[in-house]
């Protein structure tokens, strides 16, 4: 990306194209907002000063505040020629931001409920340049064009950053790979010509039922919650002088304690999937993601504020398959890409990433399948890390158990409940399901040309990383992990996290499985093979 | 299956280089606790104890530390690929295909400039996978990054 001034200096050529008139009734309104701090201010000073003749300072600034946004969108103007995307702007300070077309890695196109009221859609072009911080920031934002304006400039920029010709030439510099990572050229699924989208995942709105095993719920009512108690705070009512709250009070003083905890809980728990529901209908509803034949996935959805995503699937490297505890226990998963060029900050809201919301396992792995071109990766039976790994997970466990157990036993001897001891000792089963959990969970394989890696009890995860997207390893191994023969092993890549770690395996597993994966980059660096000393333990699966 | 170690030492200087960043850390514990032993009287056996303890600690870290890092931190490149071994305690081995390499850089800090010695820092496209050489000698660290940057561009691929 790079920013160049005044290159198309003085001619206004027909091809710029202005943003959409009906921001004018946007722009003004949400800049007055973001001005109301110092509005207020200059009312306040325009009171204060004199006898108040200066009484039009205020309106003045109203006036000023809308005079500039009207001129930003007068000075706003696009254009998209064959080789990049133009963006021009500002009155006195001239400024052309302009991104390479073949560089457009990602097009969103976000609709929020004003936006929609005017059938308006905001344009994010993304280039990915995550390190690019010299040019300030990474793409550019067109807001906003009319809907269907919109929706054909996506098109046609994901059209062209995937015509043959610029292909030819990404995959000859440097930076770009070339063919699809899973080495599968779509045969058979040949699309007709008039529907390109063949549909691979749609909202059922039956999976709405999974909304409360996310902590979606948990969170947003902690939020309100807190928000509320500060908005209390901050205009100085104590909440006990509120009328339903005081009546609360009231109520509770007169119950019993364990009713009272009953209501509680009962009241908490209904918000929560009251919240979780809804956030979960907010933003997925709607949700559809297609294929399109030349080689992109697409998701839209949102109920509200709507959005389109679209993922290049020669930038996708893999999926992560998220079983976090809860919805595992009702067979349920989470799916998202693995893919370079898109910032992962996103991703903890769903970003761009999101590839299927909370969804029947079955759904889940079926559209893994489909999207890697190949069940294999996720439906292969992992190998197992073996006892030191079992052990380490069980002592890993349990040491924060023993510290809880020992400082009960000295609570008690010092005098408190012995229901605290009771409490510690209680934890102990549960710690020991947790590890055995952790280690059931717990393994790798090499699989349909890519590393599978899973882990993890309460968010357990299964990772599946192309292995052309892996560009090296990092072999760790802390001292307790030398003196149980154990490594982990992390496979680094220029997609998604950045870093995907088969724990805690041994050692030679874990040479084998990095020389496996990636053929030729270990061999330089092997122990020449000892006759006598393969075969004793390592149970090694046929990738 | 398993790997061997790279083929080459970092700069013995770098011993004591570790030691001298070391110390530091440690007077300032010690400072510390000799103000405390001097602030007053009481229970002066469990102080100067505690005091014992740490010189304890100190002299066998500044001992044992640095020579171990020597014997773990190792480096080599081949024509295909860049390897190295670090740490003592915990330990962490990176290996990176050429082919992978964006960028080469060295860096001295002021204290690494009086002992003559220089960081190279090898990096991919992911952003958790640099490689770091500590140690290494001036002219050694000159000669790898000349060399780095004539295989690197002899290799033709790309970088993701």
């Amino acid at each position: 990306m790079t920013v160049s001034d005044s290159q198309h200096g003085g001619q206004v050529d027909e091809n710029w194209r202005r943003l959409s008139t009906r921001m004018l009734l946007v722009h003004p309104v949400r800049e007055l907002v973001r001005y109301i701090p110092a509005l207020v201010g200059l009312v306040v000073a325009g009171r204060s000063v004199g006898d108040g003749e200066m009484w039009w300072w205020g309106p003045l600034g109203v006036v000023v505040v809308i005079a500039l946004s009207v001129l930003r969108w007068a000075t706003t103007r696009y254009r998209i020629t064959p080789e990049q995307v133009q963006l021009r702007t500002g009155l006195l300070q001239r400024k052309t931001i302009a991104t390479p077309a073949d560089r457009v890695r990602s097009v969103d196109v976000t609709a929020s409920p004003l936006h929609r009221l005017l059938g308006l859609a905001k344009v994010d072009i993304g280039t990915g340049s995550q390190r690019g911080a010299s040019g300030g920031g990474s793409g550019l934002t067109l807001d906003s064009l009319p809907a269907a304006e919109a929706a054909a400039l996506r098109a046609e920029l994901l059209h062209r950053a995937r015509s043959p010709s610029v292909d030819e030439r990404a995959g000859s510099s440097p930076s770009e790979p070339g063919a699809l990572p899973f080495g599968a050229v779509p045969v058979g699924d040949a699309p007709m010509a008039q529907d390109p989208d063949i549909e691979l995942a749609r909202l059922d709105p039956r999976w709405v039922r999974f909304a409360p095993f996310t902590m979606s719920g948990v969170l947003a009512a902690a939020a309100i919650f807190g928000l509320g108690w500060n908005l209390l705070d901050q205009m100085n009512v104590t909440p006990s002088d509120v009328g339903p709250v005081r009546g609360f009070v009231d109520h509770i003083e007169q119950t019993a304690i364990w009713l009272v905890i009953l209501q509680v809980m009962v009241a908490l728990g209904a918000a929560v999937i009251a919240l979780s529901i809804g956030g979960y209908v907010l933003s997925y509803w709607g949700f559809r993601l297609t294929r399109h034949a030349q080689g992109s996935l697409h998701i839209t959805r949102g109920l509200l504020t709507t959005r389109a995503t679209s993922i290049e699937e020669r930038r996708l490297r893999g999926v992560e398959l998220d079983e976090p505890l809860l919805l595992r226990a009702v067979h349920a998963a989470r799916l998202s890409g693995i893919t370079t060029g898109l910032e992962s900050k996103g991703r903890a809201d769903g970003g761009s990433s999101l590839l299927l919301p909370p969804a029947p396992l079955a759904v889940a792995r079926a559209l893994a399948a489909q999207i890697l071109r190949d069940p294999a990766p996720v439906d292969v039976s992992l190998t197992a890390h073996g006892p030191a790994a079992r052990r380490r997970r069980l002592l890993r466990v349990l040491l924060p158990v023993f510290v809880l157990v020992v400082a009960a036993g000295a609570a008690i001897w010092s005098g408190g409940s012995l229901w605290l001891g009771l409490g510690a000792v209680l934890t102990i089963p549960v710690a020991v399901l947790l590890a055995a959990d952790r280690y059931r969970s717990l393994g790798h394989a090499l699989s349909g040309g890519a590393l599978v890696t899973q882990q993890g009890s309460l968010g357990r995860r299964r990772d599946v990383l192309a292995c052309e997207g892996i560009i090296g390893w990092n072999l760790r191994q802390t001292f307790f992990q030398r003196r149980a023969g154990l490594a982990t092993l992390t496979a680094t890549t220029a997609a998604g996290r950045q870093r995907y770690a088969v724990t805690d395996l041994p050692l030679p597993m874990a040479v084998s499985l990095g020389d496996r994966a990636l053929p030729g980059l270990l061999g330089d660096f092997l122990e020449p093979e000892v006759p006598e000393a393969p075969g004793v333990s390592s149970p090694i699966a046929s990738g | 299956m398993q790997l061997r170690e790279p083929a080459n030492h970092v700069s013995s200087r770098a011993i004591v280089f570790w030691t001298v960043r070391a110390l530091p850390g440690w007077l300032i514990a010690l400072g510390a606790q000799l103000l405390w032993l001097m602030a007053s009287r009481d229970s002066e056996g469990l102080r100067v104890a505690a005091l014992a303890v740490t010189v304890l600690f100190a002299s066998a870290h500044l001992v044992v530390m640095p020579r171990w890092r020597y014997r773990v931190h190792r480096w080599e490149v081949t024509d295909t690929a860049v390897f190295t071994q670090s740490g003592w305690l915990s330990q962490e081995r990176r290996i990176a295909p050429i082919s992978r390499v964006q960028t080469v850089d060295t860096d001295r800090g002021p204290l690494e400039q009086l002992f003559r010695l220089a960081n190279v820092t090898v990096t991919t496209a992911s952003a958790a996978g640099p490689l770091r050489i500590h140690g290494l000698d001036r002219a050694t660290a000159d000669g790898l990054v000349a060399k780095l940057t004539e295989v690197t561009s002899r290799s033709d691929g790309d970088a993701t």
